[in-house]
């Protein structure tokens, strides 16, 4: 088996030995394992992409080719370089935290590790795909699990919540599926068959109309699940009502397919197209940047201030994959791997916080660094994180984004290169309200002198996603460089 | 010259946190203080052998004092962009390690006192080791990029140590405040920096310095709005220092971030973290002082001037000491900022520059020094406010001696330090710009009045009613206010001239009589009216309070510029901008994308009664068809 196929393979046998276990205690360590397992493929995977990398200069490593329809020349296609191997060994790390903080996953438990299974089959392959239709399949293998997880174990208007998501994520999904044909339809256009190969694509001259015409398509397919302006309502409702876990892999892992699929699919295949296009969606994602970070201050749900915080965030990672140049790209991917740790561990922290107190109503809390003091360092760290402090991932990635941005001249540029800046400032607002509000200040309620102790797994569960944060963070050099190399391609298509 | 130890300057700290940090709970209080003070006791003794290495064993060489760096990448931007972390040795590193480490070291000691029986004392000295490893990390920068990096690191540590007492709501707010304005400043800054990174390629000081180098001699190549860029870098960065020093009208945090620990008010709001501003100045100096004929610097003197009158003027109206203090450290850095201001670069041209450090040098000590006594007369009396002191000489004397010679030392009488360097100041004052030194001397007896203003409120007047008797603090707290006030008195005689200038080669510096006897004279005359005002409780001070009328209660109120910022806080971004934007998104946005999906709903019902299943319908639906259909054949085909 090729160390691909196995990131489908094990969570695939993870699945089947789940259907047999009988309750909690036998799905989570099933869970545990499986995930275990994956982590360490991850980490495996990294160190045999850095050895490849240095004998091998393809584009994509690891390939495999199977046909798998041969009337359309379908392939399950795999590989993978430096961007995709961050994005395993992040969405590795997510799951296996996620797994640890839903220890307690008392509902159908069989039921949910299964879907939170199937949801992160869905991720690990569309990362390794270089088919486009394989890549859409996958993609759909992701976002459907979504809505029984947030429908079944959620909380609140759980119903409308996951409606609405799933709504607004199959729409974009058929918009892209018209993109991606379209691309489809025009691979061949110096001769030859129809094909979905990413790489084959990549050198067939598509004509600047038809660039035009799918690359919005495409854009705004995958970029819907990345919260572009306007179509992230989804993203806050969705967050608010699913469970912890859920939020988690959502935010830290889901919302990073968009990026993704975006770069990989409508940038790198319809570069003229992105270039007669950016214009537009620069303005849409540098309004998301600032408009997500001011709708943040306002909220008092924690759960949605994260996600707007998301928004904004992820704004910061469309508008630099738009910016066109190795040092903005470097910085989106970045910033998608820091904001992954970190919103995944801001959900899980919440989590901690609403299932020992349950509010997330920041006005109804206070003082909670005297009663849970270590669940709320590490929040205070993620916040600081969160608002891009030098040491930890968030810095590392906005200074390669603005340095990039700052790259590209014209007035235009620069008003929105200044504004995605001024983030910093508006960020750390809101990140200090909740600090001050829900951390610090006296106790609100008597209750919450009792609160349960952070217990062993969740303090795992937390580690997991806080050391990566601060190794980037600190070390960020590995891994700027590993993901610079493989944007090489990129940039080809450009010139 | 060997830098290497130096890098163990910062890291000793670095580790002192990072052990008190994570083993927090395991560690006896006793132990944690023991940590932190021995801890930087071996980096003082490293910083103390690299000045002597620098200065005395090393010495110039070709009549100047070398650079040393070394460095490595932190992390790639572009080809010729990327981030260096390192150390770079010149006479201002060299002298800001000394400054740093001997505050530092004497709060460590200090707080052993003054936190005892505080229940986040292991945390407090974790937090005073993160600052310091910050600050060295910031004077040792060897490029833009990582004084920014470092210059967050201290702006953090001064929020987490302004909000130490998190259940204080003041200090809660104080600490949000200080952070988000010093950010709002770091905003411009770093957008200097992206101009700097692009225009010349380079974040590195020693390439960015040189005044034979290409970035100094090309600044006209690229003009944006009539000033060359580099010339809108420069006046970014001065706005980022001009947040970190409390400069007018970025100030408002300094204030507020009283509501510290004390130690930390001395350490950072007054030594150190503050200076950070004049350093990034002096730092790029050579750039400020040649692009665009120093119209940059031109900015930082008259900011540095109003800065130095404003806050002077406030501080003659506050009653809460540890304000006084904050904003005799705002004025007191105006001073240093608009030294570097009319500084000049070469030979005794430079004096501006070498004044400014100088006076950075002497007065990190004399106002770490009076917020130390302050904290220690808090610590008697706990309270901040002037109303309860009084009489205070008698229960604390060492306090009383050593307050008196700080406050001496900043009036600049001689021989103390602070005359020495006050002098330079307005020696380069009167020779670039008449206007900024009548400003100067102004201010300087603005000093000396508010000075002893405190000094006879706390120490002299009538005695007040103590819950219980006030007495003198411990050793741990009285012993660095001896060494510091040791300090005060001798810190002026150093030959600054020789050791620390723009140009690196050092000056001959000559006391210039007629000004010096002016500027005592000013100062004597300020200590005589706080003397008359002050000395014996009397009604002089309100009758002219009332006597001035609106400005007093102006100046009292700081001219309201905390309600301006509030209102454009409050009532404008979060009133008129976040608050719509936050309807906005649930009302319309989201309203949009429910509304369709609705509409769908709608209209799926509105049709679904075609589909009735019953065959009568189908059956008239086919026959309406045919005829349709067949009419449309017949008559409307073309043939």
């Amino acid at each position: 088996m090729d160390i691909l196929s196995l990131f489908i393979v094990v969570p695939v046998l993870t699945i089947l030995v789940l259907v047999f276990t009988r309750n909690l205690k036998q799905a989570r360590l099933v869970s545990v394992v499986g995930s275990l397992v994956q982590l360490g493929m991850a980490i495996n995977l990294v160190f045999a992409y850095l050895k490849e990398r240095a004998i091998n200069s393809d584009i994509m490593v690891f390939t495999k080719d199977v046909v798998w329809f041969e009337q359309f020349n379908i392939h399950y296609t795999i590989g993978v370089d430096g961007i995709s191997v961050a994005l395993l060994l992040l969405t590795a790390i997510v799951v296996l935290a996620g797994v640890f903080i839903s220890w307690k996953m008392y509902d159908l438990p069989k039921e949910f590790f299964i879907s939170l299974i199937v949801l992160s089959i869905g991720v690990y392959g569309f990362f390794i795909s270089i088919d486009l239709f394989t890549m859409f399949v996958f993609f759909e293998i992701a976002v459907i699990p979504m809505y029984l997880l947030i429908g079944i174990w959620g909380s609140g208007p759980k119903e409308y919540s996951a409606m609405k998501l799933t709504l607004m994520l199959m729409g974009a999904s058929a918009v892209l599926l018209v993109g991606i044909l379209g691309i489809y339809f025009n691979s061949n256009a110096d001769g030859g068959a129809l094909t979905f190969n990413i790489l084959e694509i990549a050198k067939a001259n598509i004509p600047f109309e038809v660039q035009k015409l799918f690359f919005p398509l495409t854009f705004i397919g995958f970029a819907v699940i990345g919260a572009l302006f306007p179509f992230h309502t989804w993203s806050p409702d969705g967050h608010a009502s699913a469970p912890t876990a859920v939020s988690m892999l959502h935010a830290g892992v889901l919302m990073k397919l968009g990026g993704y699929g975006v770069f990989r699919v409508a940038m790198y295949l319809l570069p003229e197209g992105a270039l007669h296009w950016s214009w537009i969606f620069i303005i849409l994602s540098v309004i998301g940047v600032v408009y997500g970070a001011f709708s943040a201050i306002k909220q008092t749900d924690l759960k949605y201030i994260n996600a707007y915080s998301s928004v904004s965030h992820l704004g910061l990672v469309l508008f630099a994959l738009l910016m066109l140049n190795k040092t903005a790209w470097n910085g989106a991917i970045l910033q998608s791997l820091s904001h992954g740790f970190m919103t995944a561990l801001f959900f899980a922290l919440i989590g901690m916080i609403y299932s020992r107190t349950h509010t997330r109503d920041i006005t109804k809390l206070g003082g909670l660094l005297k009663v849970i003091p270590f669940i709320s360092v590490i929040y205070v760290i993620a916040g600081l994180a969160s608002l891009g402090l030098p040491g930890f991932s968030g810095f590392v990635a906005e200074m390669n984004i603005f340095v990039g941005a700052f790259q590209q001249e014209g007035l235009f540029m620069r008003i929105a290169t200044i504004l995605s800046v001024s983030v910093i400032v508006i960020t750390a607002v809101y990140i200090l309200r909740v600090v001050g509000i829900m951390l610090m200040g006296p106790i609100k309620n008597e209750s919450y002198l009792t609160l349960e102790k952070v217990t062993w797994y969740e303090r795992f569960g937390i580690l997991l996603l806080l050391i990566p944060i601060v190794g980037i963070g600190v070390a960020p050099l590995w891994l700027s460089d590993m993901i610079l190399e493989s944007l090489q391609p990129f940039i080809q298509g450009l010139l | 010259m060997d830098i290497s130890y130096i890098i163990l300057i910062p890291i000793i700290p670095l580790v002192v946190f990072l052990l008190l940090g994570i083993f927090n709970q395991k560690i006896k209080p006793g132990i944690s203080g023991y940590v932190g003070v021995f801890g930087l006791l071996a980096s003082t003794t490293l910083s103390f052998y690299a000045a002597y290495q620098y200065f005395f064993v090393y010495g110039k060489v070709d009549g100047v004092f070398q650079t040393f760096s070394e460095k490595t990448v932190w992390m790639n931007f572009t080809d010729t962009l990327h981030i260096d972390m390192g150390i770079l040795v010149d006479p201002i590193s060299v002298m800001m390690l000394v400054v740093v480490s001997v505050v530092s070291l004497m709060v460590h000691m200090y707080s052993r006192g003054y936190m005892k029986g505080d229940e986040g004392y292991t945390k407090f000295f974790a937090f005073l080791s993160l600052f310091t490893f910050s600050m060295y990390g910031l004077v040792l920068a060897t490029n833009l990029f990582q004084i920014y990096i470092f210059w967050e690191l201290v702006g953090v540590s001064s929020y987490l140590l302004i909000g130490y007492y998190y259940t204080k709501t003041a200090a809660i707010a104080a600490a949000k405040k200080a952070f988000i304005v010093t950010r709002f400043a770091d905003f411009g800054f770093l957008i200097g920096i992206l101009i700097i990174g692009f225009y010349t390629g380079t974040f590195d000081f020693e390439t960015l310095n040189n005044p034979e180098g290409s970035v100094i001699l090309n600044w006209a190549a690229t003009s944006f709005m009539g000033l060359s860029v580099i010339t809108w870098a420069l006046i970014l960065i001065f706005i980022g220092g001009a947040g970190k020093s409390a400069m007018f009208p970025l100030h408002i945090w300094l204030p507020d971030a009283m509501e510290g620990p004390t130690p930390v008010s001395a350490l950072i709001h007054a030594a150190t973290m503050v200076v950070a501003g004049v350093f990034l100045v002096a730092r790029l100096f050579p750039m400020f002082y040649f692009v665009e004929d120093g119209f940059a610097l031109n900015i930082v003197a008259y900011v540095g001037a109003f800065s130095a009158l404003f806050a002077a003027i406030i501080a003659i109206t506050q009653t809460d000491i540890k304000r006084v203090l904050a904003f005799s450290t705002m004025s007191q850095l105006g001073y240093m900022m608009l030294a570097l201001g009319v500084s000049g670069y070469e030979g005794h041209e430079g004096v501006g520059y070498m004044a400014s450090m100088f006076h950075l040098f002497t007065h990190a000590m004399f106002k770490a020094l009076l917020f130390l006594g302050a904290g220690s007369v808090i610590h008697a009396v706990h309270s901040n406010y002037l109303k309860d002191m009084g009489g205070l000489r008698k229960y604390m004397p060492i306090t009383n001696i050593t307050f008196l010679i700080a406050a001496l030392a900043i009036a600049g009488v001689p021989p103390l330090a602070g005359f020495w360097s006050k002098d330079e100041i307005l020696v380069a004052a009167f020779e670039h710009n008449k206007l900024i030194y009548y400003v100067g001397v102004f201010v300087a007896g603005l000093t000396a009045f508010y000075m002893f203003r405190i000094y006879f409120g706390i120490f002299w007047g009538k005695e007040r009613t103590y819950d219980h008797k006030p007495k003198e603090s411990p050793l741990s707290m009285t012993l660095p206010l001896i060494v510091l006030a040791f300090l005060s008195v001798t810190a002026g005689f150093i030959p600054f001239s020789e050791f620390v200038t723009a140009d690196k080669a050092g000056f001959e510096a000559h006391l210039n009589y007629p000004l010096a006897a002016v500027a005592t004279g000013v100062g004597l005359i300020g200590i005589v009216l706080a003397w008359i005002f002050y000395k014996n409780e009397n009604s002089l001070s309100d009758r002219y309070a009332k006597a001035f009328g609106p400005l007093y209660k102006w100046a009292s109120d700081k001219f309201y510029f905390d309600e301006i910022y509030m209102f454009v806080a409050k009532k404008i971004l979060f009133k008129r901008v976040s608050e719509p934007i936050a309807k906005f998104d649930k009302k319309y946005v989201d309203g949009t994308m429910v509304g369709i999906g609705n509409k769908t709903v709608l209209t799926s019902k509105k049709i679904k009664g075609i589909q009735s299943g019953k065959v009568q319908d189908y059956a008239f639906a086919f026959i309406a068809g045919v005829v349709v259909l067949a009419l449309v054949f017949i008559y409307l085909w073309p043939n």
